[in-house]
């Protein structure tokens, strides 16, 4: 009854209003279900099941050199690591669902890691990784200091970490980064993807604002504060070479870098994991708004600002550190570079989808 | 004239729409403050924040850490005593007080409608609200009245529609009518809403709704003074609020609207009400019918609340005395009943220098601010300022700094025309005073058009 009479009542004065003889063009409404459809099914669980197997492939490394450490079996656990660590910077910005209940993102790769910690855990035997504050002692970052940064002589390194408490805080890690992987992965398969697919409206719980501050908030804290702008200095005054991501693999931190940067821009643009040509996403979502920034398409500037983020860091080392340490303002520039973008996804293509910035439980006027 | 106002003061009408307004606008009052409290909003915005932004000149407005909670207690309790007129004249000075005190806490906060709330409130305190159909009525004879004088009534009347036309003189404004904006960013996103939601994509259903909400506001008061019309008006008035209430987080305001609008109508409409629920209450209804008429003694008070409806209708205006636009700058944007007007972002990100060692270095806003304060922050040039000052000082207190100044990269989008540069990034906030006006601080927005008729 009552959208009844507002339809009337709409209808009533447009007709007063609007002498032209020419509507303004009616469009399709942006199908978010399927954008969250293609988002989960092309991008977000396959992205999970690749990082799923890599992170299984870590673990069953570590039981083969657990049970006979030599440097071959350390190089194989290396290479698996590296590959985890390649794939988790496809799924770090979903934290969404299990994976923000259980913290996912926080106990796979808070770095810098704690070395002191680790070896106080080690040689005590006693500790409980499922407590926030030893977030920083395991993870992708403590295997990182484990398998490369005991020492320069491999052997070395295979004589220490073969050891028994060694092994065992190894095993504990691994097990650990693989059950909280199969946890998400499982819950995504199970019930959770039809309730993200259903829950397609607009408030600020929405599966569509969920995702897409999810997606800010890694690519605002994390590809650009955490893997550039805190060694870089930013928000310390001085650059800490120390705080790059996989410090103990010099050379690895610009390769995880630009993975990380991959994945963002993929996601804006809806590309299927592991597959070329776009899908519906947010780039078809401001294309289907017309959004515009000075005269040019907001989608063709933001992966404009991609593409500069990423010429950009060809001037800088594949080892952040050393880069920070010999001439800083490389790092500063990339960081600059990446800055740009968050202000046209946070505030321009934000305002333009409508999403609160954060998730506000508030009332409005 | 003068004999006209005179003969005009002293009309009397029956008290039973005053009481019944009284009695339905704190009950709402008194579900708000529950519905604030069970949301577990009174810690989330007023004891876990370690910084607040405050209205100048309201610096010593603090929160009492977990007595805030009391506060919330006396709002509640006194909120009561006016629905059922208890000591009508405590209570509703006690609820002006706490819920103004609680106001002034954060400007984050700050709605229109808890201003509206305020004002209301402290209007009611002149009023004999109690004088009919309350426990201080039923008490105590000597302050039961049949009748009040008319204005009484008038006030409450000419205050809801002060308020409804001046939202619709708001939108009279370029973007607003001639661009559909912002509606034209919020509707899309609100296609899943029922049988609404497949026209909301529709770019002449944002058109629609723009007019149709500029055409309500500016003409609802008149309608509903119309006896004829009333009827009429009374359901655009609930289907509007219900819409606004579908279409947007609103919380309880649309049904505070709603209620208070019955004031227009007839006291023989709200004797019908009061003798329903005399009946529901057991109560014997005819005791308040007592013939005496309230006596307003004292002509300070007219005078008073004259001066304060003289300056309710000004204070709107002063924007003028700003200049550049008021969307961008918003200064003279509060208090004036500017509802749901424009859609900003914004982002904000603040550099710290040592001036004695030219060390610099970015902040991390949500080390500092809840995600609410920091998405106000970022698109209001004094809560910028405020904030970008706290920060120096904090850093300098901590001796991280020792003679800090704070500069600000800050970008804010205004419907949607895209980000623009906002305060000045060259300006060093330490130094700036505070009761800067928000246009010293603020790139100019040229390019814009806007043709706000007030």
């Amino acid at each position: 009854m009552i959208p009844c009479c507002l339809v009337l009542l709409i209808l009533a004065h447009f007709g007063c209003d609007s002498g032209t003889d020419k509507l303004p063009d009616s469009k399709e409404s942006f199908d978010r279900r399927a954008m969250l459809q293609h988002w989960a099914d092309q991008i977000i669980i396959p992205s999970y099941e690749h990082y799923n197997s890599k992170v299984t492939v870590l673990h069953v490394s570590t039981d083969q050199f657990t049970s006979s450490p030599s440097i071959e079996n350390l190089m194989a656990l290396r290479t698996a690591w590296k590959e985890a660590y390649l794939a988790w910077q496809w799924v770090s910005m979903y934290e969404i669902g299990k994976a923000e209940a259980i913290n996912f993102r926080n106990f796979t790769n808070i770095f810098p890691t704690n070395t002191e910690g680790i070896t106080k855990n080690i040689k005590s035997g006693n500790y409980n990784l499922e407590l926030p504050s030893k977030f920083a002692e395991q993870g992708l970052p403590a295997l990182d200091y484990l398998i490369n940064g005991l020492g320069k002589d491999d052997q070395v390194v295979v004589n220490i970490l073969g050891s028994v408490d060694y092994a065992n805080y190894l095993t504990d890690l691994t097990s650990r980064l693989s059950n909280l992987s199969n946890e998400v992965l499982s819950d995504w398969k199970g019930g959770f993807r039809d309730r993200y697919i259903e829950n397609s409206g607009s408030s600020g719980t929405s599966s569509v604002d969920k995702t897409v501050n999810d997606f800010m908030y890694d690519y605002e804290k994390f590809l650009r504060a955490g893997k550039i702008g805190i060694p870089a200095g930013v928000f310390s005054g001085s650059p800490i070479p120390k705080a790059v991501e996989a410090r103990f693999s010099p050379g690895f931190s610009k390769e995880l870098f630009l993975e990380n940067l991959k994945a963002s821009q993929d996601f804006f643009n809806g590309i299927a994991f592991g597959k070329d040509g776009e899908g519906v996403s947010l780039k078809s979502y401001l294309d289907h708004l017309g959004t515009e920034k000075d005269g040019a398409k907001l989608s063709d500037l933001i992966n404009g600002q991609f593409d500069k983020s990423r010429e950009t860091s060809g001037l800088v080392d594949s080892d952040f550190a050393k880069q920070v340490h010999q001439d800083n303002t490389q790092m500063l520039k990339l960081y600059d570079e990446l800055q740009k973008n968050v202000i046209l996804i946070k505030v321009d293509m934000m305002q333009a989808l409508n999403i609160a910035v954060d998730y506000v439980d508030a009332d409005g006027d | 004239m003068v004999k006209r106002v005179r003969r005009y003061l002293h009309k009397s009408t029956e008290a039973a729409p005053l009481a019944v307004f009284r009695i339905l606008f704190a009950l709402l009052m008194f579900i708000s403050l529950v519905r604030f409290w069970s949301m577990g909003w009174i810690s989330k915005f007023y004891i876990e924040p370690g910084f607040h932004f405050h209205y100048y000149g309201f610096d010593w407005v603090r929160p009492f850490g977990e007595f805030t909670y009391l506060l919330f207690v006396i709002c509640g309790v006194s909120a009561v005593g006016v629905a059922i007129g208890w000591k009508y004249r405590l209570s509703i000075v006690l609820f002006f007080l706490s819920f103004t005190y609680i106001e002034l806490l954060d400007k984050t906060t700050y709605l229109n409608h808890y201003y509206f709330v305020s004002v209301l409130s402290f209007l009611l305190i002149f009023l004999p609200a109690n004088a009919y159909f309350s426990v201080d009525a039923y008490r105590t004879k000597d302050l039961s009245y049949q009748y009040v004088k008319s204005w009484h009534i008038d006030l409450i009347k000419l205050f809801l529609g002060m308020v409804y036309f001046y939202a619709g003189l708001a939108k009279l404004n370029h973007d607003w009518l001639f661009e559909a904006l912002p509606l034209k960013i919020w509707l899309p996103s609100k296609s899943s809403v029922p049988i609404l939601g497949g026209i909301l994509h529709d770019e002449w259903a944002a058109f629609g709704f723009s007019w149709a909400g500029m055409l309500y506001d500016l003409f609802i008061p008149f309608l509903l003074l119309s006896r004829r019309i009333r009827p009429f008006a009374f359901v655009l008035v609930v289907i509007f609020h219900l819409m606004t209430r579908i279409l947007f987080p609103i919380g309880m305001f649309p049904y505070i609207m709603i209620v208070s609008t019955l004031i227009y109508f007839s006291p023989a409409f709200h004797r019908r009400l009061l003798a329903s629920l005399s009946r529901l209450l057991r109560l014997d209804f005819a005791i308040f019918d007592n013939g005496r008429h309230y006596v307003e003694t004292g002509k300070l008070k007219v005078k008073f609340i004259f001066v304060f409806l003289l300056f309710q209708l000004a204070f709107p205006f002063r924007f003028m005395l700003a200049p550049g636009n008021l969307f961008w700058t918003e200064e003279g944007y509060r208090f004036s009943w500017r509802v749901m007007l424009m859609d900003k972002t914004g982002y904000a990100n603040f550099k710290i220098v040592d001036k004695n060692t030219g060390i610099q270095f970015y902040v991390n806003n949500s080390d500092f601010l809840t995600p609410f304060q920091e998405k106000q922050m970022s698109t209001q040039a004094d809560f910028v300022l405020e904030y970008g000052q706290y920060l120096g000082q904090y850093f300098k207190s901590k001796g991280q700094v020792t003679d800090p100044a704070v500069y600000v990269e800050s970008y804010v989008s205004l419907n949607g025309k895209g980000s623009k540069l906002f305060v000045r990034p060259d300006l060093d906030l330490m130094q700036v005073n505070q009761k800067y006006q928000h246009h010293h601080l603020i790139i100019p927005f040229n390019e814009y058009k806007h043709y706000s008729a007030y």
